[in-house]
């Protein structure tokens, strides 16, 4: 059932190697990261369900599947600019890269006060090479992670932010990785880089979807980001990940953020697409009086299977981190929660809580949450809990008492139900965007379309 | 308007109405009072159709038609009302837009053409002139954060928004205070009209003396075991619950005899 390991790397293996020749002019330490990285994956392969972290999330699919690189060929760019919607907030300060290809000409910062860095990650390597071999892939470690090695291996566009000490930035920065269906599997390696320099604020928008319809004859597609966030001193980041990409898509996305002295990160993860979508999260605490505020709605109806992943790291005292994940799962979507929370020997003054809700709505979805902490301190708050339930009996009849009928009841409650993780989005239009998908996904009566 | 005729129902396979008999006619307000425990909120409930209380033997018509045929949803479109002793909240969704969604399923079931938002405002703020309720509630969540207060003034204005033909209170004024009681009883009374009725079911003879019923009636043990008019809740309110008790005793004593 499992393709051969030595022909998914020989897959993987051609394709780095013409990768490697096509970029024959990157620097030397950028060749070598990317050989190391090849070199771990390959050692690897893809993960299966013999390992623990990948119990439930059986990805056999993907790893017998090839893909090609994904390039702009056979692209209709103006019907993927008619198609494209951008909304308002990200009219004058949004990087836009198709089937991972950075797209100048789509692209806008003007928006952006002067000073704050916002490229095209090929772009910065020429233009900002000493930053960049200081602090690429320096969080995120592909020892023994496979979608990272990938990445890391193969990783050449992509966003580089850098938020220059004491920079508010009101603005959001926002990124938009499309992919174009097509009739050719193809795969992308998204990666991002963010600094948020010394008492800065900003926020940072990814989004992630499919632009065209699919079609019987639409191929598979694989999107591979990576992303790393070093919040400095005082820094405050909005992070949030909006992933609506079409059923035909695997997702396995890696989120790596470092936490300095009294930052804040608040991190809003949305997921609605993919067929196979895996948000995983890791998040080290550096330095005392840190903040980590998570919070992720994760809807799957159909087939789909989402997997969110989240692991934090209280290595130091005085630091919190908030996890607040929902999950809706319908028809035979599967879903799984895994948040591990680890507080150190030395992490005294540490409050960490995390919330994982699941709302079951049919009888063959099915989640499997697990959310862990270990503590190793002793003067610690901490706390966690998961909830798997149904629409509650009392709340619908509520409204059912009201005349309302029992579809638009269902549908009334399984918003509210939702609502929580959108309400909290401070970019309006973008908000509002995902109120309407959400909702009309909910009273859509064909779930388990495709 | 409604008929309940040797009313029997269960919850979780415990009997907790063992024989109601009611008749309540058009114009009229009737109060079921009796001790905790009597059955009273299960009585309101199996009237608005509660999936957890099943009906075993009886039967109940309303309008001539048999109430227990009919969902909850549609009971709720012919026209009957509960209000809620504990009101649920729905984070998320606006009491407004809850209550145009209600409103128009009503108007649709009746072949009426439904209200837009704006049309539907106007009829809104009308209404909450009925409950004096501050504007700033309409674009609120459905009850959350309300005090216990504002959650019945809220029920009181979904009825007054749905108008319904049968109303029935499940301790409305339970946990209100004196202002809390004193609205919510003009609200009703501004609601009561000939063509409809109200059963008010309630612990305390204080809300009677807001809103006058023609009927009252005791329930104890799942049964109306005395009816008389309002005079028999100043009875109650006197002489408490125990002489009926002694008499509901003595008379089934007599019946096995």
């Amino acid at each position: 059932m499992f393709p051969e390991r030595s022909k998914e790397k020989s897959q993987y293996r051609d394709g780095f190697e013409v990768f490697l020749t096509a970029q024959a002019n990157a620097p030397q330490w950028l060749a070598s990261l990317r050989e190391r990285a090849f070199a771990e994956f390959e050692r690897l392969g893809f993960p299966t369900i013999a390992n623990e972290e990948w119990k439930y999330t059986n990805i056999a699919p993907l790893a017998g599947q090839a893909f090609r690189r994904g390039s702009l060929e056979g692209v209709d760019l103006a019907q993927v600019r008619r198609q494209l919607r951008i909304y308002p907030e990200a009219e004058r300060s949004r990087l836009v890269f198709i089937n991972g290809v950075y797209v100048p000409e789509f692209s806008v910062i003007e928006g952006l006060p002067a000073g704050v860095v916002v490229t095209n990650l090929a772009e910065g390597l020429a233009t900002r090479q000493e930053f960049l071999e200081a602090n690429f892939a320096t969080l995120a470690d592909f020892e023994n992670r496979a979608f990272t090695a990938l990445n890391t291996a193969h990783a050449n566009d992509g966003a580089l932010i850098v938020i220059p000490r004491g920079k508010v930035v009101e603005t959001p920065i926002n990124l938009f990785f499309v992919t174009v269906a097509s009739p050719i599997a193809q795969v992308s390696f998204p990666r991002v880089l963010i600094h948020a320099g010394e008492a800065s604020i900003a926020t940072v928008v990814e989004n992630f979807l499919t632009l065209g319809e699919t079609t019987p004859d639409t191929a598979p597609a694989f999107t591979c980001p990576v992303t790393e966030i070093r919040v400095g001193d005082g820094a405050n980041l909005e992070h949030y990940k909006v992933q609506k990409e079409s059923l035909r898509t695997f997702h396995i996305a890696n989120t790596f953020a470092d936490l300095h002295h009294t930052s804040v990160l608040n991190s809003n993860s949305i997921s609605l697409g993919g067929q196979i979508a895996r948000n995983r999260i890791a998040v080290a605490f550096k330095a005392e009086g840190g903040e980590m505020n998570a919070k992720g709605l994760y809807y799957a109806t159909g087939k789909q299977l989402m997997d969110s992943r989240l692991e934090v790291d209280h290595a130091v005292p005085n630091c919190t981190s908030q996890l607040l994940y929902k999950g809706m799962l319908d028809d035979k979507a599967r879903g799984v929660f895994n948040g591990k929370v680890f507080v150190r020997h030395d992490a005294q003054g540490t409050n960490a809580i995390q919330t994982n809700k699941n709302l079951l709505l049919s009888q063959t979805a099915r989640i499997d949450t697990k959310p862990q902490l270990e503590i190793f301190a002793d003067d610690v708050k901490c706390g966690h809990g998961a909830t798997v339930g149904q629409l509650s009996q009392d709340e619908l009849f509520y409204l059912l008492s009201r005349g309302i009928e029992t579809q638009a009841a269902r549908n009334l409650l399984t918003y509210a139900f939702a609502h929580e993780l959108v309400e909290h989005i401070k970019i309006e239009s973008l908000k509002e965007e995902l109120d309407r998908t959400i909702s009309s996904r909910i009273s859509s009566t064909e779930h388990g379309f495709e | 308007m409604l008929e309940i005729r040797n009313l029997h129902a269960t919850v979780n396979d415990v009997e907790i109405l063992r024989g109601i008999n009611l008749v309540v006619k058009p114009g009229e307000i009737h109060a079921i009072m009796g001790p905790n425990g009597s059955g009273k909120s299960t009585l309101a409930k199996v009237l608005a159709g509660h999936p957890s209380y099943v009906v075993t033997q009886g039967e109940i018509l309303y309008n001539g038609r048999n109430l227990l045929e009919l969902a909850p949803d549609e009971r709720a479109r012919e026209g009957v009302f509960l209000a809620f002793q504990y009101p649920i909240e729905i984070p998320g969704v606006s009491n407004a837009s809850f209550l145009r969604l209600a409103y128009n399923q009503k108007r649709k079931h009746q072949g009426e053409e439904e209200l837009d938002p704006l049309e539907f405002d106007d009829l809104l703020q009308e209404k909450i002139k009925i409950v004096e309720m501050d504007k700033a509630f309409i674009n609120r969540s459905v009850n959350e954060g309300f005090s216990g207060g504002e959650k019945k003034r809220n029920e009181i204005l979904q009825m007054a928004v749905l108008e319904p033909q049968l109303a029935i209170l499940d301790e409305t004024d339970s946990g209100l205070d004196i202002d809390a009681l004193r609205i919510i009883s003009n609200g009703v009374n501004q609601l009561h009209t000939d063509t409809n009725a109200f059963i008010m079911v309630t612990h305390y003879q204080r809300l009677l003396n807001y809103i006058q019923p023609d009927f009252v009636h005791v329930q104890m043990n799942g049964r109306l075991v005395k009816s008389g008019g309002k005079e028999l809740a100043l009875l109650l309110e006197e002489k408490g619950y125990d002489w009926i008790k002694d008499e509901e005793e003595n008379r089934q004593t007599a019946a096995s005899n």
